[in-house]
């Protein structure tokens, strides 16, 4: 199960309205539990894929690893990571899982539709190495903002 | 001793650890003590031929060590290591 408070889900599908008709990226941070991840805050990216943009995305690792340190000082971890699908559905495609090496993260993915953020999904990356990796279904938990 | 940092993914077989620490001269000699105290760590780094996977980034501090001397690049006691996997898709 993936748990977001409404303030970064909303963030999320609103960086894809933003970037349309291209992909938007980014980071998911906060912390590891058992059968969960929390998101405690959202990092945007810059896509690199300016050769295909609107329908492939890529994150410099240098970002990843400036990302990283700046979690880190916060008490975060880089739990998952999201990007949307303009005008395609919100599910994982071969590309998707071809590219996928951050295993026991999350990977979260909104449908962008005519502009408009439509559907959101999030997907575990499950398995033990390149050889058996898969994508299973996850729940995706919004937390509504404490008044 | 130089700190390598271990992607979320990667800590399991790392004893859960975030950073490990390695006397080193070479971003390969740091490399290869971390397999050393982690073996488990070696099938997710490298190919059956020894060869560091092609979505495995090791940046050098802020720097991709393959736009510096490789894994052959020079590492200080206060240098940090970070091991990136790509993260890339699209539909």
């Amino acid at each position: 199960m993936l748990k977001i408070g409404k303030s970064e889900f909303d963030e999320i599908r609103r960086h894809g309205e933003e970037t349309y008709p291209h992909e938007c990226c980014g980071v998911l941070l906060g912390q590891m539990r058992e059968d969960e991840r929390v998101v405690t805050s959202i990092a945007r990216c810059g896509n690199t894929r300016v050769d295909s943009p609107q329908n492939r995305y890529h994150i410099d690792p240098r970002e990843l690893v400036r990302v990283q340190r700046e979690g880190r000082e916060r008490g975060e971890d880089i739990i998952g990571f999201y990007h949307s699908h303009p005008d395609h559905p919100a599910c994982w495609s071969q590309t998707d899982l071809a590219e996928a090496h951050w295993f026991g993260c999350s990977y979260v993915i909104t449908s962008v539709e005519k502009g408009k953020a439509a559907i959101t999904n999030s997907f575990e990356l499950s398995g033990s190495d390149e050889s058996d990796k898969e994508f299973l279904d996850e729940k995706i938990e919004v937390e509504r903002a404490k008044t | 001793m130089t700190k390598i940092n271990i992607p979320t993914p990667l800590r399991q077989y790392a004893s859960k650890q975030p950073t490990v620490e390695v006397k080193a001269g070479t971003v390969a000699e740091a490399l290869s003590g971390l397999v050393a105290k982690h073996p488990d760590l070696r099938r997710h780094l490298y190919t059956d031929e020894g060869k560091l996977r092609s979505f495995v980034n090791v940046y050098l501090n802020d720097e991709d060590v393959r736009y510096l001397q490789k894994e052959a690049t020079a590492i200080k006691d206060s240098d940090t290591i970070s091991i990136v996997p790509s993260i890339a898709g699209g539909w």
